[in-house]
């Protein structure tokens, strides 16, 4: 996993609560047995005005001018900003990736579904909780800028706007660490076989019908 | 010193070890595995050239890209042909149990687990899947798993994972009749929010879900992560032995005996405390209808779709109003006049038994209305399928004209050919009214399976109560 390093970036708005990962990325585009190539269908209905398929291409359908993501400069946005309960439902890990193969690094809402928000950091994507009325403050200059911009400083946990106004957010201790120095949960997990050794001895004695 | 949770108590019999500040290993017994969540995480394996830790862990099973129509033909789709082949190939490699398709044991995979004994009482469960919460009604502790999770318990057997909070919902009385599992949920739902349960794990408990079956119980639990919990849980009662006794991966002798002497200490503690507790009155619940696109957004039968102008929190306003756009309704139509095309009865949350016996009592000596293009019942594992035509429940829904199709997740989530076109309104008994999950531009109904079948039979929907 790369390590999580501080950036600027383009941010991008959804302004709509309970976003589900369906939305995020379609279930037809989950027949695929890779892990990249989800990008270019990334809120495949909200995107396109006709339907997609896995295998078709993206050039040739009619893409939705309204919605922010085919626009410029928003084409190029590593930072989405969301609502409340985002990427609920499935627990596709796709949505995850297809977030990031469009771009994304981070996303900025006031809450998040749970197995999204563990998926996440098991692939280096940072989403950030911020409070409600810091959202709608964010929602209101993105609205009212072009181009609008924010900073990310993990190491400092603050999002910093071009303004130098900060806000701090909170990340769990062992997930900031991970992310910082881009470390795979496998190995360190890996590092206590022995106590997961000795913990199997002692439970499929306690539970013989398990073994 | 406060008593223990049914959940606290499964933590604790999983846990491997802990850091200060929480972070924990948590053991995991059982892992399901499906073709849609496995393929990354196989491939993570051996490019890291890891071994799998306890094989005998797992049970996998192909379900949502099988056809539901002309088996013989196979899967025409090359793309989903692939997604399960690699899942059969993975299997093959490794040795794992996998009930492939045409397997007699084949079907959804949270229908299969219980089906086949796989799924245990006080056992840890994980899927990658997030209606894996449909196990916890055995008072196993049991959620979904991203793909990245999946290739972590392959490769530890183990999660690394912090405790939720203690949340319960206790339904108290008796529910009247005509009232189901599939409506004691939706309710829940429609009174805690769809994230109402983020961060905790849900008990549910009380008279009602006391009173359930354990296909009821798969039903409720099936749904808790429509409200925002991972995990939800039921104790352990002669209603869970009586079910899990004498199938396949069951226990059995002097095994069974020491098990059950475990498993008997699968409750929560009279003195347990919850960080959060909700109180649902059982005889205030009517069967339920969604009208909106997320499952918070549903109401009883004798009510009107609520009007978003009466909402004062804007972003749910908004919400709202996006919801009734998308589903083509307008505000304050009674739902017993809202019109369907399609019926779909299946999925992991009801395509068991009871369910399709409860749906056959509606359609018996009834037709399908005209209105409606497509009424599908889908059973929920070949067994069950077995089940219900040794019922003749197969030639009920054949004569009142449903189609009676193969097992499968089918148009819960329509990856394979099952689904709706754009603008089709669909009764369903399945768990996610999103947006376009049925297919894009498909209107979802979440329904009980008796509602579903009264929905196709008077085209609209109507009060089971009052047939």
């Amino acid at each position: 996993m790369e390590k999580f390093e501080k950036f600027t970036g383009i941010v991008a708005g959804l302004d709509r609560a309970n976003v589900d990962t369906d939305a995020i990325i379609p279930k037809q585009y989950l027949k695929s047995i890779k892990k990249s190539g989800f990008g270019p269908n990334l809120f495949d209905d909200w995107r396109y005005l006709d339907p997609g398929e896995p295998g078709k291409d993206n050039a040739e359908r009619r893409v939705n001018p309204d919605f922010m993501l085919n626009r410029v400069p928003y084409k190029h946005a590593q930072i989405l900003l969301a609502r409340e309960n985002f990427a609920c439902g499935s627990s596709r890990e796709h949505a995850v990736w297809a977030l990031m193969d469009f771009g994304f690094k981070v996303v900025i809402a006031p809450s998040y579904a749970d197995i999204f928000y563990n998926n996440s950091f098991k692939n280096g994507f940072l989403p950030i909780i911020l409070t409600t009325n810091l959202i709608e403050q964010l929602f209101l200059e993105l609205h009212n800028a072009r181009d609008y911009q924010l900073s990310v400083d993990l190491e400092r946990q603050v999002v910093s706007n071009e303004n130098g106004i900060e806000m701090t957010f909170e990340v769990d201790e062992f997930r900031r660490h991970c992310l910082l120095n881009g470390l795979d949960d496998i190995g360190l997990t890996m590092q206590h076989a022995e106590t997961i050794k000795t913990f199997e001895e002692q439970y499929y004695a306690r539970s013989p019908w398990l073994k | 010193m406060a008593g223990k949770t049914l959940y606290d108590k499964l933590w604790e019999l999983h846990q491997v070890r802990c850091e200060d500040d929480g972070t924990a290993l948590l053991y995991i017994d059982r892992h399901l595995l499906h073709e849609v969540t496995s393929p990354q995480a196989f491939e993570g394996l051996e490019l890291a050239n890891r071994p799998l830790w306890r094989k005998q862990s797992i049970v996998a099973v192909p379900d949502h890209n099988i056809p539901t129509i002309g088996l013989e033909l196979g899967i025409t789709d090359p793309v989903a042909k692939l997604q399960v082949d690699t899942l059969d190939s993975n299997c093959d490699k490794y040795g794992l149990t996998e009930f492939k398709m045409g397997d007699h044991r084949q079907g959804i995979v949270h229908v299969i687990g219980p089906e086949q004994g796989a799924t245990l009482p006080g056992m840890t469960v994980v899927c990658g899947d997030s209606h894996t919460s449909t196990h916890g009604a055995f008072a196993a502790l049991a959620f979904g798993i991203g793909t990245s999770e999946v290739e972590h318990v392959m490769a530890t057997q183990c999660l690394i994972q912090k405790k939720s909070k203690n949340m319960r919902v206790s339904v108290n009385g008796k529910v009247s009749a005509g009232v189901t599992a599939k409506d004691i949920v939706l309710h829940i739902i429609g009174e805690i929010g769809t994230a109402g349960g983020t961060g905790h794990t849900i008990e549910f408990a009380g008279e009602a879900i006391a009173d359930l079956s354990m296909e009821g119980r798969m039903t409720v639990c099936n749904m808790t992560i429509e409200g925002g919990a991972r995990a939800g849980l039921i104790a352990c009662d002669q209603s869970t032995l009586d079910y899990v006794k004498g199938r396949p991966f069951s226990p059995r002798g002097e095994n069974w005996n020491k098990a059950i002497a475990m498993w008997r200490d699968l409750h929560s503690d009279a003195d347990a405390v919850f960080d959060l507790e909700v109180v649902v009155d059982a005889k205030d619940i009517a069967p339920q209808v969604t009208w909106g696109t997320s499952p918070e957004m549903v109401c009883s039968i004798n009510q009107a779709i609520p009007d978003p102008a009466n909402e004062a929190d804007l972003v749910k306003s908004g919400g709202m109003q996006k919801a009734l756009d998308y589903m083509g309704l307008q505000a304050n139509t009674p739902i017993e006049q809202v019109y369907l095309d399609k019926i779909f009865i299946g999925s992991c949350t009801n395509a068991r038994i009871e369910d399709l016996r409860a749906a056959a009592i509606v359609a018996q000596g009834r037709k399908v209305a005209d209105n409606i293009m497509l009424a599908m019942v889908v059973p929920g594992s070949r067994l069950i399928k077995q089940q219900a035509e040794s019922e003749g429940l197969d030639r009920i829904f054949l004569e009142a004209g449903f189609e009676w199709r193969e097992p499968g997740c089918s148009m819960c989530l329509a990856m394979n050919e099952d689904r709706l076109d754009p603008g089709e309104r669909c009764a369903s008994t399945s768990n996610r009214n999103f947006e376009g999950r049925q297919g894009q531009g498909g209107r979802t109904h979440l329904v009980s399976p008796a509602m579903a079948a009264a929905a196709a039979v008077f085209g609209h929907f109507v009060d089971v109560r009052e047939l």
